[in-house]
């Protein structure tokens, strides 16, 4: 891993801009380079200079000085399935593999306007299904730190990218844990905000009650950058929450809740122990706490996002854009379209979500689902009236061998201590809190906060509390 | 009242969602949706009342009125028609008097 301007951190990289040690010119060149010499296939495109940005992002370091934005002339990587208008969004499938974006996502919207440049699009599982990046149509993305292990997903990509030193920082997208798994399995900060907090407009949607935009980043510090830039209300998105929908939190994090019950199966014994010493180094209170919704919790994850994912990929039927097969009839061409233009995976769950949702079964499935759903809101509620945040370790393991989980419900059940996040709405970080041996490969392996709905700055707290950083 | 995904089965959810399923591809999910549908039906035995919804949402609205300016979008949307006819996108007739 080669040190250039891409090694650096949105905070470092802002310094050298402002002290004229680069400039963004160099700064793009630099990471646009970096991007090219990717062996890990973390990108699917490296995007062309976009001059007008570059020059404009200088002009505007030169007057303002220290009061530009902080991600002014910053090159940021964007998973595929995020909007940038005239630029491909394919979400890593052959269905949108030629789909030209006709508009910004309101997220590149926000960083267009501070100033930022995007250096290219990253891999992803196909729409945002998978645990591994390795259901990619168009090839998986290997892990920085061992190329015969997956970068984990779904936002594999970005996660991978900024581990590698390809890039600055990167948006990727987190409906089950997609930002939080890779973010674990390559040695990176993965952020997912509260629900409703970042604008998921010209965000190609999995399942919707979950969907979040998140930033990847190698420091906590830059994860808040672009929090505070992206979150926000936004009119195209009627689930963004409104002003004052939260109560005022503090940041202050003296308290660590810890679900102690859920730690006893599946976890590796290295992993534990790594988790206890980053819990002891917080010098937090630890308290055990019980969350009986937990066990079922993952079974209402996938059933709800079984459904949300048929229902929402319903509309890619090679009519008003992407994938166009022809047959016979009008019927032919729908059939035609999604059986070619669709993955494995991504048929599975429509099948399962068309499965759950039909008449005969969606009391038994997705209606029980959304009632454990709730009942999960409801003990989460009750925890943190003793706790100010709940930790687990981000991921049971550390990444995996390439195919080493073939079996789809193996995969699942990887996501075990991420889907509450998404479940519950609430914000949760993956920091990295050390490395495991594997094979004499050591492998990264990250620390999961989660923190009441609308008290996403505690994370910050927390997580840099972890890494060692100074935030205020 | 553990589901099973019968052949049949997938091949009726397969047409509901407009996919085709090869006979190569039937066993593999038939055996795939076993496991997966065993393991969500962990849900069936849980003391909890289906139906139950109180997630945290509320609606939200907005102002009445032309969101953008008429034909804003119309030149790129076009643009990704598969099938047109001028600015109007073209699909096979659905009914004929044959």
């Amino acid at each position: 891993m080669e040190s250039t301007l891409a090694s650096l951190s949105i905070t470092e990289a802002a310094h050298k801009l402002r002290t004229r040690e680069c400039t963004v010119r160099e700064l793009w060149d630099a990471c646009h380079t970096a991007a090219q010499s990717d062996a890990l296939h973390a990108y699917l495109e490296v995007f062309a200079a976009d001059e007008a940005a570059i020059v404009s992002a200088q002009a505007r370091i030169d007057a303002e000085g220290e009061n530009a934005p902080l991600l002014c002339g910053i090159p940021l990587a964007i998973k595929d399935n995020i909007l940038i208008k005239g630029k491909i969004a394919s979400a890593a499938s052959k269905m949108l593999e030629n789909y030209e974006a006709t508009y910004d996502a309101t997220a590149i919207k926000k960083l267009r306007d501070a100033g930022a440049l995007f250096v290219g699009r990253t891999n992803m599982d196909e729409f945002a299904l998978g645990g591994s990046t390795e259901n990619s149509a168009f090839g998986p993305t290997m892990n920085p730190h061992d190329a015969g292990r997956v970068a984990g997903g779904t936002s594999g990509g970005s996660a991978a990218a900024v581990a590698a030193n390809i890039a600055i920082a990167s948006l990727g997208s987190d409906t089950g844990g997609s930002v939080r798994n890779p973010a674990s399995y390559c040695g990176v900060v993965g952020f997912k905000p509260t629900y409703g907090s970042i604008s998921r407009s010209g965000l190609i949607a999995a399942a919707s009650s979950f969907d979040q935009i998140g930033p990847i980043t190698k420091t906590v510090a830059d994860a808040k950058t672009l929090f505070d830039v992206l979150k926000g209300t936004d009119t195209l998105d009627s689930s963004t929450a409104p002003e004052g929908s939260y109560p005022t939190f503090s940041k202050e994090v003296s308290t660590i809740g810890v679900p102690r019950t859920l730690l006893e199966q599946g976890l590796d014994p290295d992993v534990v122990q790594a988790f206890n010493a980053a819990l002891e180094a917080t010098g937090c209170k630890i308290v055990d706490i019980e969350i009986p919704s937990n066990k079922p919790a993952l079974a209402a994850y996938y059933i709800i996002n079984f459904a949300e994912v048929s229902t929402n990929l319903s509309r890619l039927d090679g009519m008003r854009y992407g994938h166009a097969a022809r047959g016979a009839t009008l019927l032919d061409d729908y059939v035609l379209s999604r059986t070619e233009g669709f993955g494995k995976e991504t048929k599975r769950r429509i099948l399962l979500g068309t499965f759950v949702l039909s008449a005969g079964y969606i009391d038994a499935y997705y209606r029980k689902a959304v009632a454990a759903r709730s009942a999960l809101i409801h003990e989460f509620d009750e925890a943190f009236k003793q706790v100010d945040v709940i930790a687990t370790p981000t991921m049971p393991t550390p990444a995996f061998k390439m195919g080493e989980k073939s079996d789809p419900l193996s995969l699942y059940l990887e996501d075990v201590f991420t889907v509450t996040a998404n479940l519950t709405g609430m914000p949760a970080i993956s920091v990295p809190m050390g490395t495991v041996d594997r094979e004499g490969t050591k492998l990264p392996i990250g620390i999961q906060f989660t923190a009441p709905r609308g008290a996403d700055e505690r994370l910050f707290t927390i997580g840099a509390a972890v890494t060692g950083e100074q935030l205020y | 009242m553990t589901a099973h995904a019968t052949p049949d089965e997938v091949k009726k959810l397969a047409a509901l969602a407009r996919l085709t399923v090869s006979e190569e591809e039937l066993p593999v999910f038939v055996a795939e949706f076993e496991a997966i549908l065993g393991y969500m039906g962990q849900l069936e035995t849980l003391d909890i009342a289906a139906g139950t919804d109180i997630l945290p949402y509320a609606n939200t609205f907005r102002t009445e009125g032309a969101p953008h300016e008429k034909g804003a979008w119309t030149r790129d949307i076009v643009k990704a028609f598969p099938n047109k006819e001028g600015d109007s996108l073209s699909v096979k007739k659905i009914l004929s008097n044959d």
